[in-house]
């Protein structure tokens, strides 16, 4: 018998030809309309909208607040979900499992929903301070309406982002590392500085690059805090010029949006440049290190934990729903007065929100979908198939997320402002090009999981498929795919939440008919129906929060670590 | 089975020569072992072969067919080359069953043939019963038996082993050493074996490929390796042996000359048309070294160390520069700074001993 391996057939050619296209279409082709936007605006070399986006001081002081909350705000998540991961994944607390499952909800809880839970316990009108009797006095500010707000906000928000990547680090640290150190007289804090964080460092840095970036795009609570404090970043500063001069302004805010794309991409080139630097890449499959023991630090440490919780979701949530079961704006709430009219009205009456709900859910699934399928071979090219251009073709599919929303949102409606040349498709004020723009933005919330698997993962593995005779395509789906699914699907189900409530795109892209739940929120809300949006963001909270305990269930049948809140 | 041929290979990462101008021919189902210190170049000679790398000058030729040359490169692939890598690199999301079968899954062969086949090389490492296992819950040697058999399963013309057995106890080598050998006379696949440990190759090979930095210095028997060094590197590297200065005083004669070594004239065996020379270097082995009556060599003890049934002795001569070892045995003792007498009544004169 003679066993003869597969031929290849192309399939290097095919799958790199594939994936280069897909991410040429999804990146480049807006990247590169807007950078022709920003040269020969309206198609006519001029430099009048760069003179005037960068002349005025409205520009840099945005620019400045920018960086201000950014920086704040990564710092502040990048501490608090270190820490975290680090107390919950290396010590003997108690409560784990469950406390990881309700950190995490921050994460998934769109931004705009967040600002508008903390305003709402917040605020004059709360009823939550109402009922404890320590309302302000009604007409005073909201002291979230403020830089310090927002940064807190922001370091809420993304903590857990920098959480989960920290702990996907160290639940692949094997024991011996540790062990090895312990043995050699080393004591828990000095292995914890000379061994578990260096090792750590890709993580972290990793972590603090999407933090940053997630912080400098972020729209949802500057919007919600900032712009009526007055107090502009970029996002929203590109927000208001364009909800107040339509297209014709559109080559103005493409200049803004170049600006905070540098300050995204430096984030991103740093993160870049320190991670090549260091390589650390774990083969051993083996077992999680034993806890570390806390002894008579264990109860301190678990109400710090569990008073972290109350604070940064139980309460913004209990202001949230309260809000929503009150008849209008600074109704205290008492036996009487609750209702659940809001409810009834955002499901039943309000024919946006009906077709918000059904919109947002159809393209998260499309947009995780596409995500997972793609990222895997375009992962596997970018790790290890390294060649000149592999890296190009990684910071390509950055791009579209490095990029706040905002610039992408532009970008897609100079692309398709016009009908599509040839078929003539006209997809501008529909719904897919909302769906093109969350491919675009969420592929890398897939890729980056399934590139850090990959690094994680020894070659020799691969190595071993391919002198068994297993051609490309094979070893992609027999190996490749499995051995770094849990990563990829954590990250599909990471894009399906983010995209599910997402606001910063569809704000700019909607149309009547292709509303969206976050985009029926920021509307509400803009109009001082607080109550209605609350309630919608309530049901959005409840949607996430079901989804997170469905996919639970299943979660007995999948590998450990594909679910990013489970333990 | 196929044979395998190098030919002037050369391997350069960036500036750096791993491999320079290697060439070695393996006949078909010869075991050749590859020996060399760390970093030498073993495990990028064998990716090579593999296919996993590609060579800058030269070709690699399995089975007569060009695999390597500079401007082609099969793909692993297509290679029917079985490699056992030194991590096992064992599939940790399919089951022992699962891993050993891949190869035939991938040749489409049917199922009934294919599970026969499964339990057959899984009866051949003595792991009937631990198809359903995951790797995650095998011991070390367990794992790399299912290596092996996942390797084995697709009679592969070639087997490339990558230190096998370093990651192993003392026990479980020898006995997996056992189960190598008869492997192999079993099948009589060509095998290319890489290890460090010498006593490994030796027990293990047909002929051994002795590298260092990057250059193939002998390729020969275990014998001739032991008796018959090429250069002082593998005079010591091979079974510790003693290399030292010496002068030729006669030319070669059936194979033997006379040396003259430590002021002492001795009959040492050397290569066919040794010429006299001041400058010359010789191998002598522990064996070779006796006790002596007071004309013997003059050396100061160092260490004594008892072995069972005698004791290793480690001396230095009265230049108290050229360290020499030998075997005492019992009853006879000797005390740590005396002094003593010994007799070297063989060795051999290396050939090449300015390399
Ligand atoms: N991909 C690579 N890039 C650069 N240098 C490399 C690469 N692979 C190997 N080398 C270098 O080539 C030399 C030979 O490496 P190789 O792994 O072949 O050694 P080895 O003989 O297998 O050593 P060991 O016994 O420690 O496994 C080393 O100096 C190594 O640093
Ligand atoms: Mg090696």
């Amino acid at each position: 018998m003679t066993i003869y391996g597969e031929k290849r057939q192309g399939a290097d050619t095919v799958l790199i030809a594939g994936v280069a296209i897909i991410v040429a279409m999804l990146s480049i082709v807006p990247m590169l309309r807007l950078a022709f936007e920003i040269i020969m605006p309206q198609g006519n070399l001029s430099a009048a909208p760069l003179r005037t986006a960068l002349s005025g001081s409205a520009t840099w002081t945005a620019t400045l607040h920018s960086l201000q909350v950014g920086i704040g705000g990564t710092l502040l998540a990048v501490i608090l979900g270190t820490a975290v991961a680090l107390l919950v994944s290396l010590t003997n607390v108690r409560g784990r499992s469950t406390f990881v499952l309700l950190y995490v909800v921050p994460l998934l809880i769109a931004p705009q929903v967040t600002a508008l839970a903390w305003l709402q316990l917040f605020g004059p009108a709360s009823p939550f301070l109402k009922l404890i009797g320590m309302a302000p006095a009604l007409g005073s500010k909201n002291p979230l309406y403020s830089t310090t707000g927002i940064i807190t906000l922001l370091g809420v928000q993304y903590g857990p982002l920098v959480f989960l990547m920290v702990r996907a680090g160290l639940r692949k640290l094997p024991r011996e590392l540790v062990e090895a150190a312990l043995s050699s007289g080393a004591s828990r804090l000095t292995v914890l500085r000379t061994i578990i964080l260096p090792l750590m460092t890709p993580s972290i840095i990793g972590a603090t690059a999407l933090a940053f970036v997630s912080c400098v795009g972020n729209f949802g609570i500057p919007a919600f805090l900032g712009i009526p404090a007055g107090y502009l970043v970029l996002p929203t500063l590109i927000y208001q010029r364009l909800a107040g001069g339509g297209p014709a302004v559109l080559s103005e805010v493409a200049v803004l949006s170049m600006l905070i794309g540098l300050i995204a991409m430096a984030g991103i080139l740093a993160q870049d440049y320190t991670s090549r630097r260091r390589d650390y890449r774990i083969a051993s499959t083996s077992l999680p290190a034993s806890p570390f023991e806390l002894g008579r630090w264990r109860p301190l440490a678990e109400v710090a934990m569990w008073l972290l919780i109350i604070i940064v979701l139980v309460l913004p949530i209990v202001g949230l729903f309260l809000t929503s079961l009150v008849a209008a704006y600074g109704v205290p709430l008492s036996m009487k007065t609750v209702t659940l009219a809001n409810y009834a009205f955002v499901l039943f009456d309000h024919a946006a929100a009906k077709r918000a709900f059904f919109n947002s859910f159809g393209l998260s699934i499309a947009a995780a979908a596409f995500a997972v399928f793609v990222a895997v071979p375009l992962g596997y090219l970018i790790t290890w198939r390294k060649r000149w251009w592999t890296r190009f073709l990684n910071l390509s599919a950055e791009l579209p997320y490095a990029l706040p929303g905002v610039v992408l949102a532009i970008a897609s409606l100079l692309l398709f402002l016009k009908p599509l040349p040839i078929i003539g498709l006209q997809i501008y004020n529909t719904i897919w090009i909302i769906l093109y723009a969350y491919l675009a933005r969420f592929l890398v919330l897939a890729l980056r999981p399934t590139i850090s698997g990959l690094q994680q993962i020894d070659r020799s593995l691969e190595e071993a498929a391919q002198v068994a005779g297993a051609g490309l395509i094979r070893r992609m789906r027999t190996i490749i795919f499995p051995l770094v699914a849990p990563a990829t699907l954590a990250g599909g189900v990471l894009i399906f939440m983010t995209a599910f409530s997402e606001l910063t795109v569809s704000a700019l892209l909607w149309a009547s008919g292709s509303e969206t739940i976050g985009v029926v929120i920021f509307s509400f809300e803009q109009g001082g129906d607080s109550n209605y949006a609350a309630a919608i963001s309530t049901l959005t909270i409840v949607v996430i929060f079901a989804l997170m305990l469905l996919t639970n269930l299943f979660a007995r049948s999948l590998p450990n670590g594909v679910l990013p809140w489970r333990d | 089975m196929a044979g395998l041929k190098i030919e002037n290979v050369t391997k350069t990462f960036g500036d750096y020569d791993a491999l320079s101008n290697v060439s070695l021919d393996v006949a078909n189902g010869e075991f050749i072992a590859v020996l060399g210190p760390s970093g030498c170049g073993k495990t990028t000679l064998l990716r090579l072969v593999a296919g996993f790398e590609q060579v800058n000058k030269g070709t690699i030729t399995v089975g007569g067919k060009v695999m390597s040359d500079p401007k082609m490169n099969v793909p692993p692939e297509q290679r029917r080359v079985g490699i056992v890598f030194q991590n096992y690199a064992l599939w940790p999301h399919m089951s022992v069953s699962e891993n050993v079968g891949y190869s035939l899954k991938v040749a489409k062969v049917d199922k009934a043939e294919r599970e026969q086949r499964i339990r057959q090389a899984l009866e051949l490492v003595d792991l009937q019963g631990y198809g359903d296992r995951r790797p995650a819950n095998l011991s070390g040697g367990q794992r790399q038996r299912v290596a092996l058999a996942r390797c084995l399963v697709s009679t592969p013309s070639l087997v490339l082993f990558d230190e096998p057995l370093a990651n192993l106890d003392v026990h479980l080598r020898a006995s997996m050493e056992d189960e190598f050998a008869s492997f192999h006379k079993r099948t009589g696949t060509t095998i290319i074996y890489i290890t460090h440990d010498q006593a490994e190759a030796m027990a293990l090979a047909d002929r051994i490929a002795v590298m260092d930095k990057g250059h193939l210095v002998q390729f020969a028997t275990p014998r001739e390796l032991y008796e018959q060094p090429a250069t002082p590197m593998v005079a010591s590297f091979i079974a510790q042996g003693m290399v030292l200065p010496a002068k030729v005083l006669t030319a070669e004669v059936n194979g033997q000359c006379k040396v003259d070594i430590l002021g002492q004239e001795a009959i040492f065996r050397c290569r066919t048309g040794q010429a006299v020379t001041g400058d010359a270097k010789v191998c002598i082995r522990s064996a070779d070294i006796v006790p002596a009556e007071n004309d013997g060599i003059e050396v100061r003890v160092k260490r004594s160390v008892y072995r069972g049934g005698g004791s290793r002795i480690e001396a230095v001569a009265a230049d108290e520069t050229q360290e020499l070892h030998f075997d005492l045995a019992d009853p006879k003792r000797l005390a740590e700074g005396e002094t003593t007498h010994i007799a070297i009544t063989s060795g051999w004169v290396i050939p090449e001993a300015n390399v």
